[in-house]
């Protein structure tokens, strides 16, 4: 089934045998009391996972889900039921339990009329999914994958590669009479490596993917570069020396690094933290929180990117959101509750992990503009520090502002110069003063290759994020030699 | 609840085998829950929820695959049973794949208490009544606490079905009930979340609500006005959270799939000394209502109390039918799943045998060190051991809490780590399916200004 021959909402409809006569009045029963919106949000994903290890593509699964979830907000009290059996009986039940929340007295609006479509942007039209290339076809790329990164160096001693794809089709009906529909593709390739050389094991690993076809993978030899990226990170920690530890310059490259901006600013700056006064940057806007080389978005509308939607998962179509300008805090990600009680405009990031689970501020793909320095000559600027290029989670306290992230592949500088790999270490640093060091800002803005997953409150969400070389002066680094 | 009947899963074994499958699985999970959330004492969520699916997997021959669905009708799963078989065929036989040693599987099933058999799923309005109270103790603790994330309280019930073409069939259920508050202190320009929890599967014997919420405000009003400390190397008092979530790497990297990876970093240490002799984990799946406690495991094996660590010892490791096969051992009766997914391996109810020493007497032994409240980050190396973590909690000073620390880092090596646990404290509290008394490390690199 491919993008072309099938309207989401025509498939929910068929599907499910509804019609916009019983989505009406599914949405009229959630509004029976007084409420301020309501809506349905319909999924159906199918996904696949295929996974190579010790040589042998032994791990294939398949899986189908699809439910509704029905949601009703009054003032800031929101009432959530889902169900995977989607009938029109269950959706009532949903329903009813739904609006508990909801004042007993007050009038019910009039009745809802289901009319407009919303006009979505259309940023992953693909022609065929990734579910329908034939999984000979991807277990002979992983087989190759295997292959060529034990070919890299004889201490590669195992290597695990994986293909997770996934069709989402959702179809959103509002209280406004709005319904929005999508089908959202996803796909991902991971590789890992082991490497060991009799004195030291090392990990190391690399993977991409987004929205898009399966050919992303084979075109510009991409799995090739998966597989010798993890394979060459692993073999450069066989030699890596014990991270230093304290306040240091550290010079951050390009790509996956912006999960610096994820952690320190993208959450502090969520809607529902901000209307709660709970985030370290809540009535901070119109302030300087960065130095002015420091332009932050957060970018749903970038086509084929993991963190993209047409839509997000209320029927907003997503947009572009500056975050920080020049060191200026301007704006928050909102969801529509939110901007509500903010009195703001939505900004299509009210997003949510399935039919399970009430939207709520998300980032789609957040990263830092461009500057004017060379990368190399930022290195060349620091007479001492770290150089970390690649990185694994992170995660924030949003409260006091705190937040770190993990270096998997980090270099001592001296001199000016790249010299020793350090051991993987720990960054921490306070969200609404670290951009503030930043001193230098690099020409080379890349985005990561499409790995990240977000959680927040129990939900995970698909995220990009992007940075190029910047030069951070004084962030603490939790290596162990001091 | 809305199950899955036996017949049904008898009936899709069939299936597979009528479409050429030499043995399958059906795992069949139902559950149902409420939560509750009030936020400054009003109403802020109401959240219903039921599932229910069913899980497959199918061999043909050495080669497997896994599926699941929640599309439960027979004529469906006509369609997705020949498919799941089809993906069979495609995947390569592998050696070590297959069911159990059928001499394995139970022939009967302790009773362990995981059914509330006094409350049901408690109601919207009395859900909210305890989340009130919660919530109210936790703002009315101190003027400072100005704000909050709310507290919510949850309900939920379940049920498993696991049954195989080898004759195996089982069946459980479980409750449980939790109660969350996330009151924040303010003072000036610090702002601090504090947070604290409640666990059980018996209504009745869960922390009491307002208790929950002076925990949780009396947690966030002994952060503020952290402050960032210079660079050092100190004693570290992990409290019982942290101290819990140590265990769960020696559990992660016992794990028979880390193992044969080649991805642990407690390879071929299996007899060996790899913790100082005050170190005996214990990995308990009978525990009567335990958290994590089951009568079965994701294969139909019986499950069992066993030490995981004994005295500082790697006694077993922890494997499910594949991994055993590949290392020549035997399962252990740890095998988890998730419904669509091959066996996995977790732990049931993880604990560090308690010590002897109060959290005071082990606070009292620390001239200048960290007493450790919360972690932030990944940062584990499970290959090579090494451990770098965000860190916060409350600097010791002459063996007395001094004042709390933040934006720091705390790092060594786990190996080394472990073999420096000095001290283990008596307060072993049950609260999630992990547990740990106060422990001491001798010395780790806390990294600052």
């Amino acid at each position: 089934m491919s993008n072309q021959l099938i309207s989401p909402d025509k498939f929910f409809l068929n599907r499910f045998g509804l019609n916009e006569n019983s989505l009406e009045q599914i949405l009229g029963a959630a509004l029976e009391r007084k409420a301020d919106h309501a809506d349905l949000y319909f999924e159906y994903r199918s996904a696949e996972g295929i996974a190579l290890e010790e040589s042998m593509v032994n791990h294939t699964s398949k899986s189908v889900s699809h439910g509704v979830g029905v949601r009703v907000c009054a003032e800031d009290r929101t009432g959530y039921a889902y169900s995977d059996e989607v009938t029109i009986d269950r959706m009532r039940l949903a329903a009813e339990a739904a609006r508990a929340i909801a004042d007993q007295r007050g009038a019910a609006p009039g009745a809802i009329q289901i009319g407009s479509h919303v006009s979505a942007h259309n940023l992953y039209e693909l022609e065929t999914t990734p579910l329908e290339i034939p999984l000979e076809d991807r277990a002979k790329l992983l087989a190759e994958i295997d292959r060529v990164a034990r070919a890299y160096d004889p201490r590669v001693k195992n290597v695990m590669a994986s293909i997770a794809a996934e069709r989402k089709l959702v179809m959103i009906a509002t209280s406004e009479g709005k319904i929005a529909a999508d089908i959202q593709p996803l796909c991902r390739l991971n590789v890992t490596v082991i490497a060991d050389d009799g004195k030291n094991r090392q990990i190391g690993s690399y993977g991409g993917g987004g929205r898009v076809e399966y050919r992303h993978f084979l075109e510009n030899g991409r799995w090739k570069e998966y597989a010798l990226e993890a394979a060459r990170q692993a073999i450069t920690n066989l030699d890596a020396d014990d991270a230093p530890a304290g306040e240091m310059v550290v010079v951050l490259g390009p790509g996956w690094p912006g999960i610096l901006l994820h952690e320190a600013i993208g959450h502090g700056l969520e809607g529902d933290f901000n209307r709660k006064g709970v985030s370290a940057f809540s009535n901070r806007i119109g302030q300087k929180v960065a130095s002015e080389l420091c332009t932050v978005v957060d970018d749903g509308t970038i086509k084929n990117r993991r963190g993209s939607l047409n839509v997000d998962d209320e029927g907003t179509p997503t947009s572009r959101t500056v975050l920080i300008e020049k060191g200026i805090l301007r704006g928050y990600l909102q969801d529509r509750m939110n901007a509500r009680l903010m009195k703001m405009a939505p900004t299509g990031n009210g997003r949510r992990e399935s039919f399970a689970h009430s939207p709520m501020p998300r980032m789609t793909n957040t990263f830092m503009l461009a500057g004017e320095s060379a990368p190399e000559d930022i290195i060349k600027s620091v007479d001492h520090g770290l150089y970390a290029v690649n990185f694994g989670g992170g995660q924030v306290d949003i409260t006091n502002g705190k937040f770190v992230f993990s270096a998997s592949e980090a270099y001592l500088i001296e001199g000016g110069r790249v010299t020793r790999p350090v051991k993987g270490a720990t960054l921490i640093g306070n969200g609404p003063d670290v951009l503030t060091r930043v001193t230098m800002v690099g020409n080379d803005l890349a985005l990561d290759a499409g790995v990240g997953t977000c959680g927040k409150d129990g939900q995970s969400v698909p995220v990009g994020v992007g940075l190029p070389t910047i030069r951070v002066d004084g962030i603490t680094v939790g290596g162990t030699r001091s | 609840m809305a199950t899955v009947d036996l017949g049904l899963a008898g009936w899709a074994l069939g299936e597979a085998a009528k479409h050429g499958a030499t043995a399958a699985e059906v795992l069949c999970i139902s559950a149902e829950s409420l939560a509750a959330g009030v936020r400054l004492g009003e109403v802020e969520k109401l959240k219903h929820s039921r599932e229910r699916r069913l899980g497959l997997r199918v061999f043909t021959g050495k080669s497997s695959a896994s599926a699941s669905t929640a599309e439960l009708e027979r004529d469906s799963l006509v369609d997705f049973i020949a498919n799941t078989v089809t993906l069979a065929r495609l995947t390569s036989p592998d050696p070590w794949s297959g069911l159990p040693d059928p001499a394995l599987h139970p022939k009967s099933f302790p009773e362990l208490g995981l059914v509330d058999t006094e409350q049901g799923m408690v109601r919207a309005d009395e859900a909210l009544k305890i989340a009130r109270t919660a919530e109210r103790a936790a703002l009315g603790r101190d003027p400072r606490i100005k704000n909050s994330e709310g507290a919510e309280f949850s309900s939920g019930r379940y049920q498993v079905m696991f049954v195989n073409s080898q004759g195996f069939a089982g069946e459980y259920g479980g409750t449980s009930f939790s109660l969350v508050v996330a009151p924040i202190a303010r003072d000036g320009d610090s702002m601090q979340q504090g947070f604290w929890h409640t666990s059980n599967r018996r209504f009745s014997r869960l922390e009491d609500a307002e208790s929950v919420g002076k925990t949780a405000a009396e947690r966030a009003l002994r952060r503020l006005g952290a402050r960032k400390i210079k660079t050092t190397q100190a004693p570290v008092v992990f409290d019982p959270d942290m101290a819990a979530g140590l265990i769960r790497t020696i559990a992660g990297a016992s794990s028979g799939p880390s193992l044969y990876k080649g991805a642990s970093f407690l390879i071929n240490q299996l007899g060996e000394r790899i913790a100082s002799s005050n170190v005996t984990v214990i990995d308990d799946a009978l525990m009567p209502s335990g958290l994590g406690s089951k009568p079965f495991d994701g294969e139909g094996l019986a499950t069992n109390r066993k030490k995981l660590v004994d005295g500082g010892t790697l006694a077993t490791y922890l494997l499910d039918c594949y991994s055993a096969r590949k290392l020549k051992l035997a399962p252990t009766g740890n095998a988890s799943r998730g419904v669509g997914d091959a066996p996995s391996v977790s732990t049931t109810n993880l604990h560090l045998e308690p010590g002897i020493y109060t959290p005071q007497q082990i606070i009292g032994s620390v001239k200048d060190g960290l007493f450790l409240t919360e972690i932030i980050g990944m940062g584990v190396n499970m290959v090579t051991g090494d451990y770098s973590r965000g860190a916060g909690g409350i600097w010791i000073k002459n063996g007395e809490l001094a004042y709390p620390v933040q934006e720091i880092t705390i790092a060594g090596n786990l190996k080394e780590m472990l073999q420096a646990v000095e001290m283990v404290g008596n307060d072993l509290h049950w609260r999630s399916s992990t547990a740990s008394p106060t422990l001491k490390i001798s010395e780790m690199t806390i990294a600052g200004a």
